[in-house]
């Protein structure tokens, strides 16, 4: 398998605050990795990195062998195969169900292909199984602000799914959510794993470890450590990171 | 099925729309009337264009009379050198060259005096200039906010330009005392006829453009744009782009109403593009009903009629009249006469959906 | 050499001309997100204030008359502040967070209070009298002339930006301005009457307008539409100097004051207004969010 992503020494410095801190992280292709951490450990500036929305001071971030160079926007990483689903359910509200999905959809998104290029038969069906995967085909035509929730949650992840990127980027996909519709998330996540890397970031600990197989965690903006669920639970390191809670917070 | 049906009505209205403009309005109205409505039409479609900007991408624009101002002096320039030397001083040159001492046309006037340069100058100074301030406001991810007001020292700038260069532009009084168009007899009757058909004509066109764009995916991303800028970004587009195309088309549908005022009001000036006529164009469309077109098309009639109605009649009373417009529409009909039209037929097709009340899932699913 | 010190002393004095009239913009816009289009009749309040004033000291105290100008500054700052109390009560808390909104719905208020200001002063300019003290400068050698009056609004400028400052950092009403500027929720839940905050704030933006209306009237005569010509550069100024800062809207003031005369001596009077609009959109390409912008994550989410 080869290396997907990989972020070397990477700093982010908001006015003499590193959100990121040197930070060293490789993934492979197919693998679907959990990050976690405490509040203000830089799980979130991780993401933005990645996805652009915030250059790093320092340091490089590869994807898929390139440098997503300082100048690259959002929208170039985004078509460069990165998909980034945000802590709050984000859609338009004014669009429907359908529409958000069509808009999602991978195809060439320049103005003037947007503009003459109406949608093909197959995106068409590509929509209506997507719609079948999060279940939301009894809604297709409504506008997405008058979804729930959880709903909200679900056409997000189709919208991340009708985009097919390489690589999926969730932050906290199940908060929030019910636990029926968690264990559903967890399922759905582990069959898109199937044809796509994944990296999550989650407080829950339930949930992790129903999906992951690697767990990397993030303290004050550095990789504290790396290892499977049970490893990490056990590290004398990251118990002491969350201390102050609880102990039985992170085994809830 | 229920999608056919609504687009068959809809094309059924906008023929029988299209036979009134056409050949009832002609035949019913007195000249004065026609010129009125032709003014209008043009000034509809410039509403048009700032609903694209405004109501389907969330960018208000306060400097559009600047585009219709730039279209505009773009036709009366041709109309003037048109007069020839036929004027009141018997020279080639406009009479206000030749009271400011100016004693050979400017090189840039000099291929106004082609109609054909003319009539795609009417599009292209004016879509240029949008086409920059786009780009150099939305590339930069300049705040909403800011675009609205930058446009509005837009129109500060070219009117303090326009008033300034008077030997090029004729200052203060602008532009006027044309004589004809491609040879006819502005003051003819049947020109005006002609210049009203030509008038209702180009706003069917640019409605049908509009509508086009509108109900396209291009639309949805604008619509998208408007909702949530970032998340446009995170699905793949380039929200800057989408942006300053829309602007882009916008000013040069304004360049043309402005094209199509002139020979039908047979003056331009530097007044007509200021601050105060600008944010004038953005309440026709609030009035409406933004976000839709008929709302656009329709606020701009009513509103340009409300006002060389009231503002003869009552002139002191006009402008308490206008600041009261623009505080009820805001404070109690923000989707303007379209959408409490459609709140009163309770209609769920095409309402705003950020408007629609929320009810629960129970109540919608019935 | 005296040139160019003369060239400097108009750039400042158009700059505290222009800060003034941005002032209260840096707080209405700049803290609380609204498009006040009104600002400029509200200058223009300030200004009739200071007419008013002085035409009741011509009528019962002529022998004070010279110091009229000084009761106007305050009655200024009141009587535009409590019209900015009435428009945020009536007008502007409807539309918290839609700033598009408020500038077209204070567009609205602008129109009334133009056609007011002509039904009850007429539709002439009316033109104040500047106090004996004011008349006359301060000469420094040869050919070196201060005019008083362009060094009291100097002066006027410096001292309202240092009572802004004091006011918002260092009062307890300050706190509570930002305090709800910061958290709206989170300080309600300890007890701040946001409600009234937001109206004295917009009251206190309204009133500085107000007193920056006293000075235009010194330095001309003033009419009905005359907001009209200070609303976008006072903008410019605040965009320029960067949103949220009283020490923006300073900066911001005297750059393009001193920006602007530069190139009305180099070129004209219209095309420095072009030329400074453009270098303002230039600016922008580098600093989109100002001379001195807020920082931190999730400013522009």
């Amino acid at each position: 398998m080869t290396t997907l992503l990989e972020i070397q020494e990477v700093t982010v410095d908001f006015d003499g605050f590193k959100a990121l801190n040197n930070l060293n992280f490789s993934m492979k292709t197919g693998e679907l990795r959990v990050v976690i951490g405490p509040n203000g450990a830089g799980k979130t500036t991780f993401l933005d990195v990645i996805t652009g929305r915030v250059q790093p001071s320092t340091g490089r971030v590869n994807f898929k062998g390139k440098n997503l160079a300082k100048k690259s926007s959002e929208h170039q990483i985004v078509n460069l195969g990165i998909g980034r689903k945000f802590q709050t359910p984000r859609v338009f509200t004014n669009l429907t169900v359908t529409e958000n999905l069509a808009l999602s959809l991978k195809r060439a998104k320049g103005v003037f292909k947007v503009l003459f290029n109406p949608l093909s038969k197959e995106n068409l069906t590509r929509i209506e199984n997507i719609l079948e995967r999060v279940g939301l085909a009894s809604k297709a035509l409504f506008p997405a602000g008058l979804l729930s929730h959880g709903e909200k949650q679900s056409l997000e992840i189709g919208m991340l799914i009708a985009q097919d990127p390489d690589l999926l980027l969730l932050d906290e996909p199940v908060a929030g959510l019910t636990d029926r519709e968690t264990e559903r998330t967890a399922a759905l996540l582990k069959d898109l794993n199937q044809d796509h890397s994944i990296i999550v970031i989650e407080h829950d600990m339930a949930f992790v470890r129903e999906i992951a197989s690697t767990v990397s965690v993030l303290h004050q903006g550095s990789l504290l450590c790396e290892g499977s669920v049970q490893e990490v639970q056990n590290d004398p390191k990251v118990i002491e990171v969350y201390l102050g809670y609880p102990e039985g917070a992170i085994h809830a | 099925m229920n999608n056919t049906s609504t687009r068959s009505k809809e094309w059924i209205v906008f023929g029988v729309l299209g036979a009134l403009l056409l050949v009832a309005a002609p035949l019913l109205l007195s000249g004065f009337q026609l010129n009125l409505l032709g003014k209008f039409l043009a000034f509809a479609i410039l509403a048009l264009g700032m609903d694209l900007i405004w109501g389907y991408t969330g960018m208000l624009s306060l400097g559009h009379g600047v585009f219709f101002g730039l279209g505009a002096y773009a036709m009366a320039m041709h109309l003037k050198l048109a007069v020839g030397n036929a004027g009141n001083f018997g020279t080639d040159l406009p009479d206000f060259m030749f009271w400011n001492g100016i004693t050979e046309l400017p090189w840039f006037w000099q291929p106004f005096h082609n109609f054909g340069f003319t009539a795609l100058m009417v599009f292209v100074i004016p879509g240029l200039l949008a086409f920059l301030l786009g780009l150099l406001t939305f590339r930069n991810r300049i705040k909403g906010v800011y675009f609205a007001l930058l446009t509005q020292a837009l129109a500060i700038v070219f009117v303090t330009l326009f008033i300034g260069q008077q030997g090029y532009t004729g200052g203060t009084n602008g532009i006027t005392d044309f004589r004809t168009i491609l040879g006819f007899d502005l003051n003819s009757e049947a020109t005006q006829k002609g210049l009203y058909v030509a008038t209702a004509l180009c706003l069917g066109a640019s409605y049908l453009l509009c509508r086009w764009i509108t109900k396209s995916g291009f639309g949805k991303v604008l619509a998208a744009i408007r909702d949530d800028e970032v998340r446009v970004r995170f699905a793949g587009y380039d929200p800057s782009a989408f942006k300053v195309l829309v602007f882009t088309l916008s000013g040069c549908l304004a360049g043309l109403a402005g094209a199509l005022f002139v020979p039908q009001v047979g003056i331009v000036s530097p007044s007509m593009m200021g601050i105060v006529p600008s944010i004038e164009m953005v309440i026709w469309v609030a009035v409406g009903g933004r976000g839709t077109l008929v709302g656009a098309v329709l606020g701009a009639v009513l509103v340009n009629g409300a006002k060389s109605f009231l503002s003869e009649s009552f002139p002191d009373f006009w402008l308490y009249l206008q600041g009261a417009l623009f505080l009820g529409v805001v404070l109690f009909l923000p989707n303007g006469i379209v959408g409490l039209f459609q709140q009163v037929l309770n209609k769920k097709t095409e309402l705003e959906p950020s408007e629609v009340p929320m009810v629960s899932e129970e109540g919608i699913a019935k | 050499m005296t040139d160019l010190i003369t060239q400097i002393f108009n750039g400042l004095s158009t700059g505290s001309i222009l800060l003034l009239a941005a002032l209260g913009l840096a707080i209405t816009f700049g803290l609380m997100g609204v498009i006040n289009m009104a600002h400029g009749e509200l200058l223009m309040v300030g200004a009739y204030t200071t007419f008013v004033c002085q035409n009741l000291f011509g009528t019962y105290l002529p022998a004070y008359q010279d110091w009229s100008f000084i009761f106007a500054l305050p009655l200024a700052f009141l009587a535009a502040g409590l019209v900015g109390l009435f428009l945020e009560t009536t007008v502007i808390r409807f539309l918290y967070g839609r700033p598009l909104e408020t500038l077209l719905a204070t567009w609205g208020v602008s129109l009334i209070l133009q056609q007011a200001f002509r039904n009850i002063f007429g539709a002439n300019n009316v033109d104040v009298q500047s106090p004996a003290w004011l008349e006359g400068g301060l000469r420094i050698g040869e050919d070196l002339q201060f005019p008083y009056r362009r060094l009291f609004i100097i002066l006027l400028a410096a001292l309202c930006v240092a009572g802004t400052y004091w006011f918002l950092n260092y009062s307890s009403w300050g706190l509570r301005i930002r305090a709800v500027t910061q958290n709206r929720e989170m300080s309600a839940c300890l007890g701040v009457a946001t409600r009234k905050v937001d109206a004295y704030t917009f009251a206190f933006g309204s009133g500085l307008a107000g007193i920056a209306g006293c000075a235009i009237s010194l330095l001309g005569s003033v009419g009905p539409s005359s907001g009209l010509n200070y609303i976008v550069d006072a903008f410019m100024v605040v965009i320029t100097g960067g949103v949220g800062k009283i020490f923006g809207a300073v900066a911001g003031g005297f750059a393009i004051g001193q920006i602007k005369t530069s190139l009305e001596v180099l070129t004209s009077s219209s095309l420095s207004t072009a030329l400074v609009f453009s270098l303002v959109i230039l600016f922008l390409q580098f600093r989109p969010s100002g001379l001195f912008p807020q920082k931190g994550r999730g400013v522009d989410s």
